[in-house]
Formats: C-alpha cells, sequence, structure tokens
C-alpha cells in the first residue's frame, strides 16, 4: 500500500465519480434493461376529484404485445397495507389510506386508477390509451384557504374534515411578549408550489426470482433502505427477500426522497406475472405523479423594541399536503418549525402548524423542505421590521444577531445551536459585494429616473440540517431513525473498500468520503473505493435526504476508520512487540516512540491480518469495521446573502446584476465541491424567487404541465454566483462539519425578493408576490403608482 | 410496416428495420444499447437527448429514427477517442461541471457543436449557446467554465497543429 | 412519449410529396419535425402518414433572384441565422431565425416549417409579414403565390391545402440605410414569445419615409400594427412621435391569457415593444 504525506480533507480532489459519467457508461435505472421484461404503463385520472364508476380493461387487453391489465379493484388484494406515511406529527392526524392505485374515487389529476403491462414502451403507452375509465367529476378542493372553509368540498369524505393536523410550539410566553411590545410588525406570504424537476425522470425496473420468492428493484431513488422497509409493509414481501438497487440517480431534490405507487405497483406485477416489470417516467407524468415541494400561507409576527431589538416570533402557517400523506408529508413542514427566528435572539417563540388536504399532486420534501418557507418568512420580516423602525436592512441584522459563539448555545426556537459567527460573513458578504458601490449606482440611477433601477437584497439565514438524532426525531414522532452507517475494509493487497449507508445522487460522497478515509489510514485517494446505493451491500442505512450524508454518513465513515485504526495497533504493537501506548500514528504509519525507523504501515498490517499468521492471541483475523453513528444533535450552517437585481420598470423583467454567498458550513472536505453545491443550491433558489410555479386552475388541472411553461431556468436565464467561504467547526461531530446540499436554495430567494423590494421601495412597494414574473412586477409596479396618484 | 435504415454512429455502420414511430433517442439507446444518451423531458426542452448528426447538435428526442438513414452520428460514446478523454469531457471534470450527470452527455455534445460553430466562445455566448440544455444540480456555472476551458484548450492545439 | 402508429414515406420530390399527400386521409408533411413531432409525442397530433421532404435538400437554399432574396422552404434556422446574403439584404429576418429555439432547434427547424404550422407565437412568421414576403406554394394544380398578409388564416391555420407543398419564401431586399429590429420578450431564453414586434422603417430627413410594424403572439396570426404604422406616416424621427405611434400598437389585436401573460399585459407590452423596436431600428 503507497504511503502519502499530504492531507486530502479540504483539498479540491477531482472526482472520482465523473470518469463514467462523462462518457456515457454510467448506468441510470432506465439503462438497465433484462432480457424479457416487461414495461408498465399508469392509467391516470385526467380530473382532481372524481368518482370511478367503472375501469373496462377489455379492448386494452386485447392489444397487440398486451400482457395484462388491472383496474385498483382488481390489485386490491395484492397489499398488505396502503402507502406508508412514516412522520404523524400528531397523535390525531387524520391519515386516510393511500393505496398504489386508487379504487373509488380519484382524488388528484394524474391519481393512478390502472395499469397495463406489455411487451414493449410503445404498446404500453397505446394499451393506456385504450382503457376506457367512466368517471363521475365530483367538486374539487384546491385552494388551501377555501379548502377548510365551511361546506368546501370533501378530499377524503370520511375523514369530515380537510384538515389533517395541527402542531404547535411555543416557548417563553409569547402573549405577554407580544402585549407588551412597543412595535409589533405583521406580514403574509404565500409560497407558491414547486415541482422538483430532478433531470432524471423516476424510473423502476424489478426482477423477481419466482422459485425463490425473492425481487430486486433498481429505482430512481434517494432512499432505497427506507423503500425496502415501506414496500414490505406495502406488499407483505419479506425484507429479506428484496433487495433495493439505486444505482447512478439522476438528482433527486426530495423528489426521490419518496416511496411512490409506482414501485409497489412493479414489485406487485411482477410477483403475479413471474417476469421482470419496467416503468419509466414521462416528464409530463412527472409533472403529475411524482411529488411537489412548498406551498403554503404564512402569516408572521415579530415584536420588537423602538429600536428593532426583536423580543418574540410568532406564527400561524397554512400547509399544503395535497390529496395523500406520502412518505413525510405532514412532517416536511415541520423541519423549520424551529427556524422562524433565524440567525436572531429574542425571548419568546410561537408557531403552528395547519396540514390542508387539497385535491392536488401530493407534497414532501423539495430542496430545503421547510427551511426556505422559514426562511423567507423571517428574512422579509427583518425587511418589514427595518423599514418600521427606520434602519437599514443592514443594521437590523447586525442587531438581532446572537453574539458570536464556539459553545452549544440556546436559539429562540429552542435549538441548541451549534457554532456561529453570524455577524462575520454578514460582512465578508458586504465586502464581496461592493455594497457601497452598489448603493452609489441605485442612487444615481433613482435620481436620473432611469427604465432600469438597482435594488440590493439580503439573506442572513441560518439552517438545521443533517437529520438527525434519533431521539429527537422519536419527540417529533418520526417513524424512524436518524442515524447512518459505514463500513470500511482493508483489503489484503492494500487497498481499501468504504461501504455507506448514505445514497448519493450528485453530491459526490464517493470523492468526499474516500478523502476522509484516506487521512484517516494514510492512503492514496485513489486507493479508496466508495460503494452504496444497495440494501445487500449496504445493509444499514438511512439514505441522503435533509443535507445528512456528511454530517451523520460522513461521520459514520470517520469512526469506521478510526475503528480499524484502533485494530490494526494492536497488530502493529504485537508485530513490533512494543505496548500499543508506545506507538505513534500519522499518515497511515505506525512507529515506535523514539525509534522511528521501527514502523508498520497500516497496509502491512492489514496483510498481517488477512494471512493471520502472527495475530494476538484473541483478536479476529480481517480487518473490517462498521460503525453507526447517531448524532447527538442537529448541525446549523448558516450565512449572508446579498442579490443585486436591475428591473425594467416599464415591463416588470428583473435580472440579477450580482450575486454573492457567504457560507458557513463547518469544516470543508472539498472546496470545489462545497461551492458546487452553494451555487446549485442558489440558482435553484433563484429560480424559485423568479421562474418557477405550479400552477392549478380552479378545476384541479395544473396549467404548468410540462417543461415548456413550468419555466426551469437555463444557462441564459441566470448570473453567476461570486462564493466566499467562512469556516467554523460545528460542535457536533469530531469532524467539524456542517451540511450544504439545501444552503443556497434556502437562503436565496428572500434575498431575490428583498432586492426587487428595494428597487421599488421609492414608488412605496413593500410587498410582492411569489415567484417575480415580469407581469407580476409590473403590476406591482403599476397598483403601486395608481396608489400613489390616489 | 418497418423501414431498413443504414448509419453511421460512433464510426460504425448500423443496419436496422425500424418501426417509423420509433425516436431516434430510443433507437440510440435500446436497439444499439448506447445509454450514455439520455431523455428529461418530452417536450424537446431539456437537451439531455443530445447528438451530434453530421456534426451538428440535433434533440434526438425530436428526430425519427428513420429521419437518420444515411447520417453519421455521435454520442457521449464516441467522443472519448482511443481511450483518450475528449477536451471538452475533460473540462467537466477539472472544472467541477457535472454533479448527477445526468444532463453531462447533452451538454458536452450541445458544447462539442458551440465549439465547432464558434471558437472564439465569451462566456455570454456560451450561456446563450446552452439555452437548449437543463441542469438542475450545478447551477450552470461550472458548465459553463468548462467549456471555456475546453474551448481555449481546442484554440490553442489548433495552433499548435497548424504551425 | 411515443407518438401513435403511422406510415412513412421519404418523398424524393416536392411533386411525389403532392402526390403522396393526395392518397392518405390524414397525411402530413415532415420538415424538421421541431413543430410535428413534439405534438405527436404527446398524442395531439395524429396522422396517419408522414410524407418526408427532410431531405429534399434542393429546396435548402438562400439566393438572390433581383431585388429580392428567395429562401428554400427547407432551409434551416441555423442556417439562415448566419448566412451572409441574407444578413446583407434582410437582416431583420436573419436576426429572427437565430431567435428561434435553441441551437439544436434550429439545426433541424425549417422556415417552411416554421411558417406552414401557423403559429402565431412563431416568429419568423411575423418577420416574413412586416417584410412584405411571398410564400411560393406548389399544389396538384401547379405552383402558386400567396402574399404573406392573406397567408395566415387562423391559429394553426394558412391558406395551405391538404395536398399543397410550400417551397419557398421570396423576399424584398431592404434598400440600404434601413433600419430594424425585433424585441422578443420572453421569461426564458428558450421560450416563445410572449409579445414580438417586428419593425423596419427608413428615413428621410430626420422624417419616417416608410415604416412596418410586427406584432407576434397579438392575436390568431401574426398581425401588421397598422395603427401604429399609420401613425407614423411621415412623422418625425423623434422619441415622442415614436411613443405616440406605439400607443396605438393594441388596435386590432386580440391576444390570450395563459401561464406566462395575461391578455391585459401582453396588451401593455405591446405598446412598450413597438417604442422599442422603433427606437432600436432608427438607430441603427
Ligand atoms: C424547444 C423548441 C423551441 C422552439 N422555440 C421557438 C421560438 O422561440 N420561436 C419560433 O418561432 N419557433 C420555435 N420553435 C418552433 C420551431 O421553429 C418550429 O418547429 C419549426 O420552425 C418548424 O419547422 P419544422 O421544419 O420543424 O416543421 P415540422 O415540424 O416538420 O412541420 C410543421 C408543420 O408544417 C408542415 N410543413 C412543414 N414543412 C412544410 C412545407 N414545406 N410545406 C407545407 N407544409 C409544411 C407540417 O406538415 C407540419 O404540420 C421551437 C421548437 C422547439 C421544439
Ligand atoms: S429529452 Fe430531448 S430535449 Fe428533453
Ligand atoms: S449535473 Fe445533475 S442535472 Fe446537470
Amino acid at each position: 500500500m503507497a504511503q502519502v504525506k499530504e492531507r486530502y480533507v479540504g483539498q479540491s480532489v477531482k472526482r472520482k465519480e465523473d470518469a463514467e459519467l462523462i462518457t456515457g457508461q454510467g448506468r441510470y435505472t432506465e439503462d438497465i434493461s433484462i432480457p424479457g421484461m416487461l414495461w408498465m404503463s399508469v392509467v391516470r385520472s385526467p380530473f382532481a376529484n372524481a368518482r370511478i364508476r367503472s375501469v373496462d380493461l377489455s379492448k386494452a387487453r386485447v392489444m397487440d404485445g398486451v400482457v395484462a391489465a388491472f383496474s385498483g379493484k382488481d390489485l386490491a388484494g395484492d397489499w398488505a397495507a396502503p402507502m406508508l406515511m412514516a412522520w404523524p406529527v400528531t397523535e390525531d392526524i387524520k391519515n386516510p389510506p393511500h393505496w398504489p392505485l386508487t379504487q373509488d374515487i380519484a382524488r388528484y389529476q394524474g391519481d393512478g386508477v390502472a395499469v397495463v403491462v406489455a411487451e414493449s414502451r410503445a404498446a404500453a403507452a397505446d394499451a393506456a390509451e385504450a382503457v376506457e375509465v367512466d368517471y363521475e367529476p365530483l367538486d374539487p378542493a384546491v385552494d388551501m384557504e377555501a379548502a377548510i372553509a365551511d361546506g368546501a368540498p370533501l378530499v377524503h369524505e370520511d375523514i369530515g374534515t380537510n384538515k389533517s393536523y395541527t402542531w404547535t410550539l411555543t416557548n417563553g410566553d409569547p402573549d405577554k411578549v407580544f402585549a407588551d411590545a412597543p412595535v409589533v410588525v405583521k406580514e403574509r406570504y404565500v409560497i407558491q408550489r414547486q415541482i422538483p424537476n430532478a433531470i432524471e425522470p423516476r424510473a423502476v425496473l424489478v426482477q423477481p426470482s419466482p422459485a425463490q420468492g425473492e425481487f430486486t428493484m433498481w429505482s430512481a431513488t434517494q432512499i432505497p433502505h427506507i423503500v425496502r422497509v415501506a414496500m414490505t409493509i406495502t406488499t407483505g414481501i419479506p425484507e429479506s427477500k428484496l433487495r433495493i438497487i439505486a444505482p447512478k440517480v439522476g438528482g433527486g431534490f426530495g423528489s426521490k426522497l419518496q416511496v411512490y405507487p409506482e414501485e409497489a405497483l412493479c414489485l406487485a406485477l411482477a410477483k403475479r406475472l413471474g417476469r421482470a416489470v419496467k416503468w419509466v417516467e414521462t416528464r409530463s407524468e412527472n409533472y403529475l405523479a411524482t411529488h411537489h415541494g412548498r406551498d403554503q400561507i404564512q402569516e408572521i409576527e415579530f415584536a420588537a423594541d423602538e429600536d428593532g431589538k426583536i423580543r418574540g416570533y410568532r406564527c400561524r402557517i397554512l400547509t399544503n399536503m395535497g390529496a395523500y400523506l406520502m412518505i413525510i408529508t405532514p412532517g416536511t413542514p415541520l423541519l423549520g418549525a424551529f427556524l422562524y427566528c433565524g440567525p436572531y435572539g429574542g425571548e419568546a417563540y410561537h408557531v403552528e402548524f395547519t396540514g390542508v388536504f387539497t385535491n392536488t399532486t401530493p407534497t414532501d420534501a423539495y430542496r430545503g423542505a421547510g427551511r426556505p418557507e422559514a426562511t423567507y418568512a423571517v428574512e422579509r420580516t427583518m425587511d418589514a421590521l427595518a423599514r418600521r423602525v427606520g434602519k437599514d436592512p443592514v443594521e437590523i441584522r447586525r442587531i438581532n444577531f446572537i453574539p458570536p459563539f464556539t459553545e452549544p448555545t440556546p436559539s429562540p426556537g429552542g435549538l441548541t445551536l451549534d457554532s456561529g459567527n453570524y455577524a462575520a460573513t454578514l460582512d465578508r458578504a458586504l465586502e464581496l459585494a461592493g455594497y457601497e458601490d452598489l448603493r452609489k449606482e441605485q442612487r444615481a440611477r433613482r435620481e436620473q429616473g432611469t427604465v432600469k433601477q438597482i435594488g440590493i437584497g439580503f439573506s442572513t439565514y441560518l439552517e438545521m440540517c443533517g437529520l438527525a438524532p434519533s431521539r429527537v426525531l422519536s419527540a417529533l414522532r418520526y417513524a424512524a431513525g436518524g442515524w447512518d452507517a459505514a463500513t470500511v475494509r482493508l483489503l489484503p493487497t492494500g487497498k481499501v473498500v468504504v461501504i455507506v449507508g448514505t445514497t448519493p445522487h450528485g453530491q459526490s460522497h464517493v470523492t468526499t468520503f474516500a478523502q476522509i478515509v484516506a487521512d484517516d489510514l494514510g492512503v492514496p485517494v485513489d486507493d479508496v473505493e466508495v460503494l452504496y446505493g444497495d440494501t445487500q451491500l449496504a445493509p444499514l442505512g438511512m439514505d441522503t435526504y435533509g443535507s445528512r450524508s456528511l454530517a451523520v454518513g460522513g461521520v459514520a465513515v470517520h469512526r469506521a476508520a478510526q475503528k480499524v485504526v484502533a485494530k490494526v495497533r494492536k497488530i502493529a504493537a504485537h508485530e513490533l512487540e512494543v505496548a500499543e501506548e508506545d506507538l505513534e500514528y500519522e499518515g497511515g504509519r505506525f512507529a515506535v516512540k523514539g525509534a522511528p525507523d521501527r514502523a508498520k504501515t497500516v497496509g502491512e498490517l492489514g496483510f498481517s491480518a488477512w494471512t493471520a499468521h502472527n495475530l494476538p492471541d484473541g483478536l479476529e483475523p480481517g480487518v473490517e469495521e462498521t460503525a453507526v453513528y447517531d448524532a447527538q444533535n442537529f448541525v446549523f450552517p448558516y450565512g449572508a446573502h446579498i442579490c443585486a437585481v436591475e428591473v425594467d420598470t416599464e415591463t416588470g423583467k428583473v435580472d440579477v446584476l450580482k450575486y454573492v454567498a457567504v457560507d458557513d458550513v463547518g469544516t470543508i472536505i472539498n472546496p470545489q465541491v462545497v461551492d458546487g453545491q452553494v451555487v446549485g443550491g442558489v440558482v435553484q433558489g433563484i429560480a424559485e424567487a423568479l421562474y418557477e410555479q405550479a400552477v392549478y386552475d380552479e378545476n384541479g388541472q395544473l396549467l404548468t404541465s410540462s417543461m415548456t411553461n413550468y419555466e426551469i431556468p437555463a444557462a441564459p436565464d441566470v448570473p453567476e454566483i461570486a462564493v466566499g467561504r467562512s469556516e467554523t467547526p460545528s460542535t457536533t461531530n469530531e469532524l467539524g462539519v456542517k451540511g450544504v446540499g439545501e444552503t443556497g436554495t434556502i437562503a436565496s430567494p428572500p434575498a431575490v425578493v428583498n432586492a426587487v423590494i428595494d428597487a421599488l421601495s421609492p414608488l412605496g412597494v413593500t410587498d410582492i408576490g411569489r415567484p417575480m414574473s415580469p407581469e407580476r412586477v409590473w403590476r406591482t409596479i403599476r397598483d403601486a403608482k395608481e396608489g400613489g396618484a390616489r | 410496416m418497418l423501414r431498413h435504415i443504414s448509419l453511421t454512429v460512433n464510426g460504425t455502420r448500423h443496419d436496422a428495420d425500424v418501426e417509423p414511430r420509433q425516436l431516434l433517442v430510443y433507437f440510440i439507446r435500446e436497439t444499439l444499447g448506447l445509454t450514455g444518451t439520455n431523455v428529461g423531458c418530452d417536450t424537446s426542452t431539456c437537451g439531455a437527448c443530445t447528438v451530434l448528426i453530421d456534426g451538428r447538435s440535433v434533440k434526438s428526442c425530436t428526430m425519427l429514427a428513420v429521419q437518420a438513414d444515411g447520417r453519421d452520428i455521435t454520442t457521449i460514446e464516441g467522443m472519448a477517442r482511443n481511450g483518450d478523454l475528449h477536451p471538452i469531457q475533460r473540462a467537466f471534470h477539472e472544472n467541477h461541471g457535472l454533479q448527477c450527470g445526468y444532463c453531462t452527455p447533452g451538454m458536452i455534445m450541445a458544447a462539442a457543436s458551440l465549439i465547432e460553430e464558434n471558437p472564439q466562445l465569451s462566456e455570454e455566448s456560451v450561456r446563450m449557446g446552452l439555452e437548449g440544455n437543463l441542469c438542475r444540480c450545478t447551477g450552470y456555472q461550472n458548465i459553463v467554465k468548462a467549456i471555456l476551458a475546453a474551448a481555449e484548450e481546442i484554440r490553442s492545439s489548433a495552433r499548435v497543429s497548424s504551425r | 412519449m411515443i407518438p401513435a402508429a403511422f406510415e412513412y414515406e421519404r418523398a424524393e420530390s416536392v411533386d411525389q410529396a403532392v402526390q403522396l399527400l393526395g392518397e392518405h386521409e390524414d397525411a402530413k408533411l415532415l420538415a424538421g419535425g421541431h413543430s410535428l413531432l413534439p405534438l405527436m409525442r404527446l398524442r395531439l397530433a395524429r396522422p396517419s402518414l408522414l410524407v418526408d421532404i427532410d431531405r429534399l435538400s434542393d429546396l435548402e437554399y438562400v439566393r438572390e433572384a433581383g431585388d429580392t432574396i428567395e429562401i428554400g422552404a427547407l432551409a434551416r434556422m441555423s442556417d439562415l441565422a448566419t448566412d451572409q446574403t441574407l444578413w446583407k439584404h434582410c437582416p431583420l429576418l436573419a436576426h429572427v431565425c437565430g431567435e428561434v429555439g435553441d441551437p439544436q432547434v434550429r439545426h433541424r427547424a425549417t422556415i417552411g416549417g416554421s411558417v406552414a404550422h401557423g403559429d402565431p407565437a412563431s416568429d419568423p412568421p411575423t418577420a416574413l409579414l412586416t417584410l412584405d414576403a411571398v410564400l411560393v406554394v406548389r399544389g396538384p394544380s401547379g405552383e402558386r403565390t400567396v402574399p404573406a398578409k392573406s397567408f395566415f388564416t387562423s391559429v394553426f391555420e394558412t391558406d395551405l391545402g391538404p395536398q399543397d407543398v410550400l417551397t419557398a419564401v421570396r423576399v424584398p431586399k431592404l434598400a440600404s440605410g434601413t433600419g430594424w429590429s425585433y424585441q422578443k420578450f420572453h421569461r426564458r431564453a428558450i421560450d416563445w414569445a410572449i409579445v414580438g414586434v417586428a419593425a423596419v422603417v427608413e428615413r428621410d430627413d430626420g422624417h419616417l419615409k416608410r415604416a412596418a410594424v410586427g406584432l407576434t403572439n397579438m392575436g390568431s396570426t401574426p398581425l401588421r400594427a397598422s395603427g401604429v404604422e399609420s401613425a407614423l406616416a411621415g412623422a418625425e424621427a423623434a422619441p415622442q412621435a415614436l411613443a405616440a405611434a406605439a400607443e396605438h400598437a393594441p388596435e386590432g389585436t386580440a391576444p390570450v391569457s395563459d401561464t406566462n401573460a395575461s391578455a391585459e399585459y401582453r396588451t401593455e407590452l405591446s405598446k412598450i415593444l413597438v417604442r422599442r423596436a422603433l427606437e432600436e431600428a432608427l438607430a441603427r
């Protein structure tokens, strides 16, 4: 085994995963085929709410190449239980059954009502078209506020309400604080629905082994381990007979943090037919059948002193569940529930969430999950407070930041924060943005009255990630744990294999985890292989979401490597005939203290462990160590983002002129990877602020039904992002790492919106809806001018 | 009725009988087994399926396989030559121009056509040239950087070889 | 994603295409396929026969013919966007072809397909209408020419009969010194125009000698902004006169509302964009 002196952690090691992806050799689920496999196609309801009077499969069944066709009722006996919902956030939550195919009523446009299976993709598509469903359209509940009004149509008749749950959290005495405070600002924000749009649509392939009763499923999922448990619950197939593989996965952003009906259907059909079954989602189908994100109406209040120092926070949130509760639909908004105070101080806190059923595609986690919503409410309200007390947005933030700390510190939301120096990121961001020059330019344009006006917006956010301490999850009524696992194996020839329970789909675990292990074991990074995404290979794992992979999975990797070091230390002491304490370990080499030439490398010791010719008494041969890490706390990245926009005051078109992101995500393993995550996240958040919205009409028809009118920006539509870093190690784990997968998406929307409001502030504009489409900006300007003229 | 076509893909001639409705992208992926070319949409928007046809970038989801009869096609699998990565591929790796990698083959093929048509690319012209390729992971910045770096490398090696 | 099944014939000549179209009830021509195939993939179009004219390469040309430029129906947007002859004599059209879709789309999409499809959101038809182009059509009873202003009849409807093939587009050369502009307003670069405005102006001594203004996506066909044109006749080439004329942009329009813009907003945009187009055209 080669010895290395340099450390990898902190270096921009080029990604080990790239080679196959840049040559077209990476295998995503759709790329995998099995001879004789069948194709499944799902017949979906065109109506948002409709009773299914009958399903006529006779025409489809006799078509060329068609093998079978089933209605929801036909398959009713195939299910051991409905689809799993794993986060009943309150004791009395309403969770009506969600079957893989609906049997009586279609509850959203896209709800599956039948399946066909055929010898080819084309035959399956033809057959799906030939299925005749007799629907009785019912009035749908589409608008969230209307859905909870008296007399609204019910999404689920039998539960008698469209309210799924109400969840509250109170710290301190908010009523008193609000009664006493000289200043109270109250705002209302609408967080529009988003469609996640991983560029790889979903795909599932199930291969049965009928004689053994075994099934292998390839799925474009972020969570093979959770899918396995959930599939056992829904299909009754023993977990021990189910192998789930997430091969290359083309992005997820939360949309593949889900257990989907099509996974259950492919399994059930493969079991019934004894043949492999494949399903590949089309993009338009994805817009209906893959969960959506966000969709909240927020009322938020800050109580403050006259000088703008905040005393308390209070908010009420309606959050759209869609038609069914999927894996963590109800819990998703609560991931932000502790953050409606940002990185700011205060003594009282109250939040109330009400989950509402509507006849729309179910919602669930979308990059940031709950935290972008919270950050948006807080950062917008900070600006409202600044306006109210006559302070500048920078000053209002400075006076309210929790002062710098390196020991765990409580927050008004009830969290124990790990480490933070909030003002430092703001200072750095101001410097990078050239703040004074931007303001100068803004003044000049205002004086000249030019058509294109400039605005500057801020977002100084705090987020919590690294899901999660299992005990905390238990207190929040989440059904599973938040630990993760890793195994480090020394091979006899000196190479290292690392098996992880996290499931990357773009996050670069293969490189960054190898960097950690290479440093721990003193081996070249190229000698470390990181394997993942297969329940047979990595039986222990909780997968990838909530920016947890490094902060939980990465720590498990490090601990497993440390266990390896501890084991081979015993062999080193034995071979060098000294006590373990007499060894110094550095860079993969154990040397006798005072006699540096007497030494053994980890590689040599791995070989000794394999031959087992001369091991200390009682020590098992081989070196393979597993660590399971359950964090004691979350991690809390934070930062300051500044956005400068140019608004065409005639047409309403907004261009981002400059965007600066300074984030502190704790210890950095790979700067290039971190910057890549930040930039990607920021751009996704800019898209949320300016471009993207899932629009339903009053009948529950999705109007933004394809990529041609759901506006995902491309390269010319978004700016270059200037990234600055700050590095304050977390106190939650020994690596000092936090998470970076979601920071950009969490931070950026309010920065962009605040900037547009700032640009239009001379007109008296203090609010604008999202996304800030040209028409919406134009209307805002027009209304402000008309208001001013009145 | 099946139609006979013969075409060249990555330098190899193929003959096949295809259904007229077979899209070129599925011919490439399923008939030829070249699965590097991806499908990300059904509206010709995402560009994941981009290949070169007679040297020009085309969305292979928006062409019938029968229309490719007699054409010369290059897919992502044909970019590396004799084990050497194409400069664009190398630049994507060096500049971290990919995360999940799903958009990457389409981005690389679109870039090859852009550079071929205009080696004097600027940041703005690269961004404009990628208007038909969506990436949800990278925010595009490193993709743009990679393409500029590759264009520079291709320009300078052209200078060297013309000397 | 998979079109419904259809028959396919590749035409070796325009005449053969005309004949094949006559043999099938729901036959359709296939050129670059960038309007037709997207519709077929979503099964919003289900022709029984496709007559493929994509390979009629003798219809891929741009040539000068006296004081007009003639463009073959199969000329690709990308070639037109870089064609030297076109840039010299009809820069507006060359520019507009470069505004269509994205590079991949432009490598395939043909000018003939763009015109024949009759989508009021398309850019090239507006340019052709503004330039007083003439369309050359071959049908069962031979060849005829149709002025652009009577070619576009409604949404996705044109003067073309079921057996007609558009073979060429003839565009008058612009006099040297003619100013032009195309203002395409959209959210993303790849999007169709929410509103587009084409303008061509000839100046004479500080006054406008001639002005032609066309509108994209402001009604069921591409439109000429005749109210603007008459307000500009002989007007002073000065900002106030342009702005006043631009106020006439909405006359005779009937824009739709969709997820990107309401009719009301399109109406406002048309005024702003007409003014900007005129300003830019005069500055060129
Ligand atoms: C992603 C994308 C973005 C786009 N963006 C824009 C845009 O921004 N602006 C814009 O203007 N357009 C845009 N388009 C449309 C594109 O310009 C048109 O698809 C193209 O110009 C049509 O030409 P085609 O050769 O592809 O036609 P086809 O799709 O082959 O044919 C279109 C129709 O015309 C008929 N037809 C074709 N040729 C002839 C002929 N010679 N004679 C008679 N009938 C004929 C066909 O039967 C068919 O009905 C976009 C398309 C895509 C896919
Ligand atoms: S798959 Fe071809 S453009 Fe999206
Ligand atoms: S790298 Fe994931 S879509 Fe581009």
